[in-house]
């Protein structure tokens, strides 16, 4: 027991390590300030394009849309950050994890617009064009609002997962959460500073999935 | 001129992403990631989903202290990324006496990770299924047991088809992270393979690996959607 107590709740280490901590916290909350609304507008621009009339566009976009969702995040960040360089693209890894962020999270929260869009029924956008509403404002004003609605436990389950997806950027050395948290593992030879950034991550996502499971329950009824 | 020089800078660009050379000379090392892929997440898909199923046929009973337990443990399997538990089970787990390799790490973690969400999956089918059904079931005399295992969960599992497919996808892919823990699966055989070689092929050669393993996933997985779409009663 108390070997066990020694290595994951070691509160000497987790009190030493917590500054370098706090710090990877502060920069897990920019990266998220940044690719969270990226995905989110991504997302529904993409989810709009897919709705397109023109065929050609339409089967892009959904290839495309297919194509990043079947690779794995991770691969497409290493691709991103260790392979474009061969082709004399170098971005930094705070510049990578956004790029590939962007393409990752755009296709995910643009199948659950797309989703959303589709479960708004037809009559709403001809009723709403036979007001006089062109076809952006009957899409801004009447289809959009309910379609969020409709797939906002959708949403953000998803975004609950970009969330923790953050962490993949301490394998490109980002000095986020977990690689800090990692750093001080392996300089203390102790598993306490990872336990410490779990149960942060903990703090901050539990009320979350709470909030999305009584959400969910809610919407299924 | 003109065109001499874009000529070359094709050639630079195939030599850099497409080297013939370099796919012959690393096939072999991808191949041997796609099938250390492959088992990875056959096996998680299979213990994942049958734990969670497991785990939400016992909730049914509805003894408290034990879904309370389950509930606090599916919540924090769904709230932490995967990477932290595969780390604290890696790293932190051997000095407690158990060392495992990362290959068990990887299908132990993603397991459990798969577990939790399926049963959330499971949980709201079972309880989408109308109080009728279980009164009607053990009007019959059948017990609760044959009551769930006949009765409700064929009902329920066809509502969720869909969310348990896009899931698993989900979990699946994230055998990737093995690479960090020195899982020799794809994305590691990639890395590897590039740092050797200084050379971009061998990472095209493994995001291809995984275009050709997981397009049909996610294709089938488009499907299942439309075809098993979640009917609210």
């Amino acid at each position: 027991m108390n070997l066990f107590l020694e290595s994951f709740f070691n509160f000497q280490i987790m009190s030493e390590a917590s500054p370098l901590l706090i710090r990877g916290l502060g920069t897990t909350a920019m990266l998220c300030a940044v690719v969270i609304p990226l995905g989110l507008i991504g997302g529904l621009t993409v989810a709009l394009m897919a709705l397109s009339s023109n065929t050609w566009l339409r089967w892009s976009i959904i290839a495309l849309i297919d194509l990043f969702r079947a690779v794995p995040p991770l691969v497409l960040l290493i691709f991103i950050y260790s392979g474009l360089p061969f082709a004399g693209i170098e971005l930094s890894p705070f510049t990578a994890v956004c790029v590939g962020f962007f393409l990752n999270n755009s296709a995910y929260y643009a199948e659950i617009y797309r989703a959303g869009i589709e479960s708004v029924g037809v009559g709403q956008m001809e009723a709403a064009r036979s007001t006089g509403l062109k076809n952006i404002q009957a899409m801004v004003y009447v289809i959009l609002p309910q379609a969020t609605r409709n797939v906002l436990p959708d949403l953000l389950s998803n975004t609950i997962e970009v969330v923790k997806l953050t962490s993949i950027a301490s394998v490109v050395a980002l000095q986020e959460l977990l690689y800090s948290a990692d750093m001080a593992r392996s300089v203390t030879y102790n598993s306490s500073p990872i336990v410490m950034a779990a149960g942060i991550y903990l703090l901050i996502l539990w009320p979350v999935v709470r909030m999305l499971s009584k959400l969910e329950h809610k919407v299924g009824h | 001129m003109n065109s001499s020089q874009t000529v070359s800078r094709w050639d630079l660009f195939v030599e850099t992403f497409f080297s013939q050379r370099l796919i012959d000379e690393y096939s072999g090392a991808i191949a041997e990631g796609v099938l250390i892929t492959c088992e990875i997440a056959l096996l998680v898909v299979v213990t994942g989903i049958a734990l969670g199923l497991l785990l939400a046929m016992l909730r049914s009973y509805r003894f408290l202290p034990f879904n309370v337990l389950v509930l606090c443990l599916v919540d924090i399997l769904r709230s932490l990324p995967p990477l932290v538990l595969i780390l604290l089970a890696y790293f932190g787990l051997p000095a407690i006496g158990f060392s495992m390799s990362g290959f068990v790490v990887l299908w132990l973690v993603l397991s459990l990770i798969l577990a939790a969400f399926a049963e959330e999956i499971f949980w709201a089918g079972i309880l989408s299924i109308r109080r009728g059904q279980w009164e009607a079931a053990r009007s019959t005399g059948l017990g609760h047991t044959q009551t769930i295992v006949y009765v409700i969960i064929p009902q329920a599992v066809r509502m969720t088809v869909a969310p348990l497919t896009n899931r698993t996808i989900a979990i699946t892919k994230n055998t990737a992270l093995g690479t960090v823990i020195g899982v020799g699966e794809i994305l590691n055989q990639a890395s590897t393979a590039q740092s050797f070689s200084g050379n971009a092929t061998p990472l095209m050669m493994g995001a291809i690996a995984y275009i050709i393993l997981f397009i049909p996933v996610v294709a089938v997985g488009r499907w299942i959607e439309t075809r098993f779409a979640w009917r609210r009663i």
